[in-house]
């Protein structure tokens, strides 16, 4: 019995072992191999250093598939904020980004550390809070107003307060608006948009998202949309490759083959149609001409 | 309520129906989890005996780091490994970021003190007359070492036990190395994280629910031949 002790054990290592390899997908890159291999495999490998908004709508899901099949090239999509993806491409850590904050993708192409920028698409923020909308901000003349108003009444804004597009939006809203955020009225997350707005939700206080993720939320939440479709709140995406000439390391080549097909009549079909047959509604408007 | 209960339906529905992104995301989690333990058990233990049978200077540092290392926090073990891994870090050149290997790394940098910590307590709560005995009876060296594990062989399951247990149920440190990416790096835990904020509440029950089952059933098989050991 006590040697049954040592079998089971090297059993069960190599029980994990086996199960694992044997779920090992042909895709699934091992860079292990030979480094002329490895880099071969690595022009081959594309880092997408995106947002949160393109993943939870299911837009990724939609475009990368699509564009791996025809180029033969393995998207990894990183979904985190605009900042965070922003300083991932001043690191050389990603090959091309999709962002949403225009004043911060200027700099980042001002600075050198882009080599090319693309309009892709757009859609819009809308201003959600609880039904009864304490601050009055329904049919505020701009977004600027409506963030005046609730200061004022000092009714609860949660904030993503993560350097996303969505928090560089809503800062710029606050700056018109001439008012620094603070008190105990004014909450920040640090988390993705949707989970901003079901803490929002849970506790019944006003926040800025992007149409797509309030559609996708929609049915989890009791908040409604008070404010939409006005110029102010309009957000559009962005895609940049990263400068190979500041990071050799860089995929650049795969990086233009991603933005020629985003912006190809194909790529923009895609993204035209998406979400229709789910929210009756696109959640983004393509931008290329 | 009805989230638990319906997703306990979804569960079975998805695991009988073979969904994809079930099967992808339970195989990559085996894979990921039981290779990093694997590795961990190779050099935990043998690093655990060498740790509890000799002495030399500095080894209660050493201790007092592994026993400290059990209780890593896996974001900051990610965070390490990305910093480590990723094109501008120092082995960035191996182009190894956003892949298994690179989650079965941090795993094993989060596994490993668990193996080591509970080996040495295992192997140290023995008579330590014992290991003499052994010698006398006229055992080898490698064959006193094995006698010494077996005997201890209650508390080093316990130690496989949690360390797969620590590791298949993380999310910070795959999440960081790995990226979630699907069909590539997406794990159970990971998947959760984006159906849950994907609104998707019923599918990400489901995969939960198939977590805590695949947790309890390796933990149920150790702790069966544990407990069958028992003399008391």
């Amino acid at each position: 019995m006590k040697k049954s002790f040592v079998v089971l054990l090297a059993a069960f290592v190599a029980v994990l072992g086996f199960v694992g390899c044997a779920g090992k997908q042909v895709v699934s890159s091992k860079p292990e191999k030979a480094s002329e291999n490895n880099k071969q495999m690595q022009s081959r490998i594309v880092i997408l250093a995106t947002t949160t908004s393109t993943r939870d709508t299911g837009l990724l899901d939609e475009l990368l598939p699509a564009f791996e099949k025809k180029y033969g090239i393995i998207v990894k999509p990183i979904s985190v904020g605009t900042g965070e993806a922003l300083k991932m491409g001043e690191r050389g850590d990603a090959d091309v980004l999709l962002v949403h904050s225009r004043q911060a993708e200027d700099e980042f192409m001002a600075k050198g550390f882009g080599k090319v920028r693309k309009d892709v698409m757009h859609n819009d923020f809308v201003l959600i809070g609880p039904k009864n909308d304490p601050a009055a901000v329904k049919g505020s003349s701009s977004a600027a107003v409506a963030f005046k108003k609730i200061q004022r009444e000092e009714a609860l804004f949660v904030s993503r307060g993560d350097d996303s597009g969505t928090h560089k939006k809503e800062l710029k809203i606050w700056d018109e608006a001439a008012i620094k955020p603070g008190g105990p009225w004014y909450i920040t997350t640090g988390q993705g948009m949707a989970e901003t707005i079901r803490i929002a939700n849970e506790k019944q206080g006003y926040t800025l998202s992007d149409r797509g993720t309030y559609l996708v939320q929609k049915n989890n939440i009791d908040l409604v949309v008070l404010l939409e479709k006005r110029g102010d709140l309009l957000n559009p995406y962005g895609v940049i490759a990263v400068n190979p000439a500041k990071y050799p390391k860089v995929n650049y080549d795969g990086a233009m083959k991603f933005i020629d097909f985003i912006t190809s009549e194909e790529g923009q079909r895609l993204i035209a149609n998406f979400g229709k047959d789910k929210y009756g509604q696109p959640l983004f408007v393509p931008d290329y001409r | 309520m009805d989230l638990i209960v319906e997703g306990f339906k979804q569960a079975i529905i998805l695991i009988i129906t073979g969904d994809e992104l079930v099967v992808e995301a339970t195989l990559r989690s085996l894979e990921t989890s039981g290779l990093a333990v694997a590795v961990a058990i190779l050099i935990g233990i043998p690093f655990g005996l060498l740790l509890a049978l000799t002495r030399f200077p500095g080894r209660n540092i050493v201790i007092g780091m592994v026993n400290a290392g059990m209780g890593l926090p896996p974001v900051v073990v990610g965070l390490f490994v990305a910093a480590l891994l990723w094109r501008s870090g120092l082995l960035g050149f191996l182009g190894l970021m956003y892949t298994i290997p690179a989650m079965i790394i941090a795993q094993v940098i989060i596994a490993l003190p668990l193996v080591t910590g509970f080996t040495v307590s295992a192997i140290q709560q023995l008579n330590p007359e014992l290991k003499y005995q052994i010698l006398a009876l006229g055992a080898t060296r490698s064959q006193m070492l094995f006698t010494l594990i077996k005997e201890a062989r209650l508390t080093t399951l316990a130690a496989v036990m949690a360390g797969f247990g620590a590791i298949i149920s993380e999310v910070g440190a795959v999440m960081m190395v790995g990226g979630n990416i699907s069909r590539q790096t997406r794990v159970l835990t990971t998947a959760i994280v984006e159906l849950v904020g994907k609104g998707d509440f019923s599918r990400a029950m489901a995969l939960s629910i198939i977590l805590l089952t695949l947790t309890f059933a390796a933990t149920y098989t150790l702790t069966h031949y544990q407990q069958r050991g028992t003399r008391l």
